[in-house]
């Protein structure tokens, strides 16, 4: 599950570099939310990864050896709220460009 | 004590109080609207002082420290107002107050919800001083960012939307990093907590250390961002000189944000870590605190407008706190602690400044001051006698005035702050025994110095000396100018007041450098009083 893991994120994170440094706006977006996608596993990864396990205590069984971190769900909850946001808002500011410069390049100029 | 605690989270709730205010009470009349937000600012401004009075007055070791929710304290977030974070919160909310008022003139109403997101970005910033959470750090830096991105299109054109896609797409990857940096030091070190993880350092795994240190780089990255270093900081010239002038002055002291973060972590974790951590990427640090010093300082020395001028000032700025840090002595970050203070009023003044020439000086003027230095006036000789003894009017002294007081402050001449801040940070470095970082310490310090004065004194020649209309100069509205003499007037203060203000910044300093203090004070506050 490790690999399969690692190379999902190794995956998304190279895709979504490659996508950004295009010079299409649009291109820069998917590659933003491919980026955060990366960062969303990864961060999860940094909880060690456990398969059946809760992250919530049970108040029957209180030894945390058999409970997954809650923490870092926690801080994937987070990011993906704010990235999603973040994208939202980084979403109008690209049709705004589009409307005033006419065209979708990131330095809004066609070359 | 127990009030003292409390203390902490004012400057975060009074903004955001602001914020909720601006929104509930979205139909109120422009006038009672602008009163509103002054009132809210002032308000933000007496919190900051009293916060910084009350941790003035005990001894140096004291920060207000206030558990969130009462959540036991590596558990649950915290917030740490030491004097360092009560120092940033006050320049802050001071630069915030003058950028308000000034806004209140006019600027507030060329985009909507000006008043909202000024508050929110003001929020986020003093967040982002007080936290002593790594996650929180990043919580109330996107909060700043979301806010920031607001304010660089208000008033929008296109050059704006322009800069504001470049600006947004820089910070959405850096703060991608940011995640990155967090997951990989909780995941060596299993806190959150900033105390805790100094704490927690010396007892990594030795397998772990590499996966921290790189945790820690790709961290490093994203405040660098932020702050503005080279080579991370192309974003910066464009977006400053292309936002409304309250905004970059607001903006003034974002970057600020990035030094604190990297100042406060890098003390706390590496400065004075035992075995192979020792002073991890100071090195690093160094080297790009004197590139961006010397890319800003050639920058200064290119740029024509004003507004360009004060954006690579920020860079200089930004790399002497970067090469000050770096130089990991407590007697220079003391110096670099009052520079940060002079530096960010001067230069948010300097981008307020600018508006006011602009409207001072017709558009032509200026134009034909770029273009005569662009071909030579070498033929044109002063021939008329009054030429040289013209009298300046009323409200162009004035400006003239508060240019050059700025000039001062940024270039570090005496006998102003800018130079009782660098001499501090000369003596101190010379004083912890010279090695070869320190020459080119001072070489940096003294030569963008001298390179951002030619700057200032060319822009201020060519502003006031050979554009300046005759006569027909419209009045300068005292709401403009008066948020501007103020922040200067302070800078003067500062500079008058330079021995207990250095004495405060010494212990503060000392502090910072202690961080068995900071963890002393954080970690055993179990629960809220």
């Amino acid at each position: 599950m490790e690999l399969i893991l690692a190379a999902a994120i190794g995956v998304l994170a190279a895709s979504g570099v490659y996508l950004i440094l295009r010079p299409r706006t649009f291109q820069v977006i998917i590659g933003l939310s491919l980026i955060s996608y990366a960062v969303n596993l990864f961060i999860l990864a940094m909880g060690r990864l456990r398969m059946d396990a809760a992250p919530i205590l049970d108040g029957a069984n209180a030894n945390p050896a058999d409970y997954v971190d809650p923490v870092p769900q926690a801080l994937v909850l987070t990011a993906i709220v704010i990235g999603f946001a973040m994208t939202a808002l980084f979403l109008v500011v690209l049709l705004a460009a589009r409307g005033l410069t006419g065209n979708d390049h990131v330095d809004g100029k066609l070359d | 004590m127990a009030e003292l605690n409390h203390i902490a989270i004012l400057p975060i709730l009074v903004p955001m109080a602001a914020v909720i205010a601006n929104l509930l009470l979205g139909n109120l009349r422009p006038v009672s609207r602008v009163r509103l937000n002054i009132a809210f600012s002032v308000v933000l401004l007496l919190v900051s002082i009293l916060l910084l009075v009350v941790l003035a007055r005990s001894d140096g070791n004291l920060a207000a420290v206030y558990p969130l929710g009462n959540w036991p304290v590596p558990f649950g977030i915290v917030l740490v107002a030491d004097r360092l974070a009560a120092v940033m919160v006050l320049v802050t909310s001071i630069l915030s107050l003058a950028a308000l008022l000034y806004a209140s003139a006019r600027w507030h109403s060329r985009g909507s919800n000006f008043f909202p997101l000024f508050h929110a970005l003001t929020m986020g910033l003093n967040g982002a001083f007080l936290t002593g959470d790594l996650f929180n750090l990043f919580v109330f830096f996107e909060l700043l960012l979301a806010a920031s991105y607001g304010l660089t299109l208000h008033g929008g054109g296109r050059n704006q939307v322009k800069a504001a896609l470049h600006y947004i797409a820089i910070n959405l990857v850096a703060s991608f990093l940011f995640l990155i940096g967090v997951a990989l030091i909780y995941a060596t070190t299993g806190t959150l907590n900033m105390a805790d993880i100094g704490r927690a350092v010396p007892l990594i795994a030795p397998d772990d250390r590499g996966l921290f240190d790189a945790g820690a780089a790709v961290l490093g990255v994203a405040f660098l961002i932020k702050a503005g270093s080279w080579p991370l900081h192309f974003w910066l010239p464009r977006t400053y000189s292309s936002a409304a002038p309250p905004v970059a002055a607001l903006f003034a002291v974002m970057t600020k944000v990035g030094f604190y973060a990297i100042l406060r972590l890098w003390t706390l974790v590496f400065a004075n870590a035992s075995g192979p951590e020792l002073a991890f990427g100071q090195n690093v640090l160094l080297v790009l605190g004197l590139a961006t010093i010397a890319y800003g300082s050639i920058g200064a020395l290119s740029s024509k407008a004003l507004d360009r001028l004060a954006s690579y000032l920020i860079l200089v700025s930004a790399g002497t706190l970067l090469l000050a840090v770096g130089y990991n002595a407590p007697g220079v970050t003391s110096g670099a602690l009052y520079y940060v203070v002079a530096a960010t009023l001067a230069a948010g003044a300097l981008f307020l400044l600018k508006d006011v020439i602009d409207q001072i000086l017709p558009a032509e003027a200026q134009v034909l001051a770029v273009s005569l230095e662009i071909y030579g006036d070498e033929e044109e000789a002063p021939d008329d006698s009054d030429e040289v003894s013209r009298t300046l009017p009323g409200a162009a002294t004035l400006v003239s005035w508060c240019f050059a007081i700025a000039a001062l402050i940024m270039a570090g001449l005496p006998p102003l702050s800018g130079f009782v801040s660098k001499f501090a940070m000369i003596s101190a470095a010379l004083g912890a025994g010279p090695t070869a970082a320190t020459w080119w310490f001072i070489a940096a310090l003294i030569g963008s110095g001298f390179l951002v004065l030619v700057a200032m004194v060319r822009n201020g020649i060519n502003i006031f000396w050979t554009s300046l209309p005759d006569s027909d100069v419209p009045r300068v509205r005292t709401a403009e100018i008066v948020p501007i003499v103020a922040l200067l007037a302070l800078c003067v203060l500062l500079a008058l007041a330079a021995g207990p203000a250095m004495a405060f910044f010494a212990e503060t300093a000392a502090f910072i450098h202690s961080p068995q203090g900071y963890m002393d004070v954080v970690l055993p506050m179990g629960t809220a009083p």
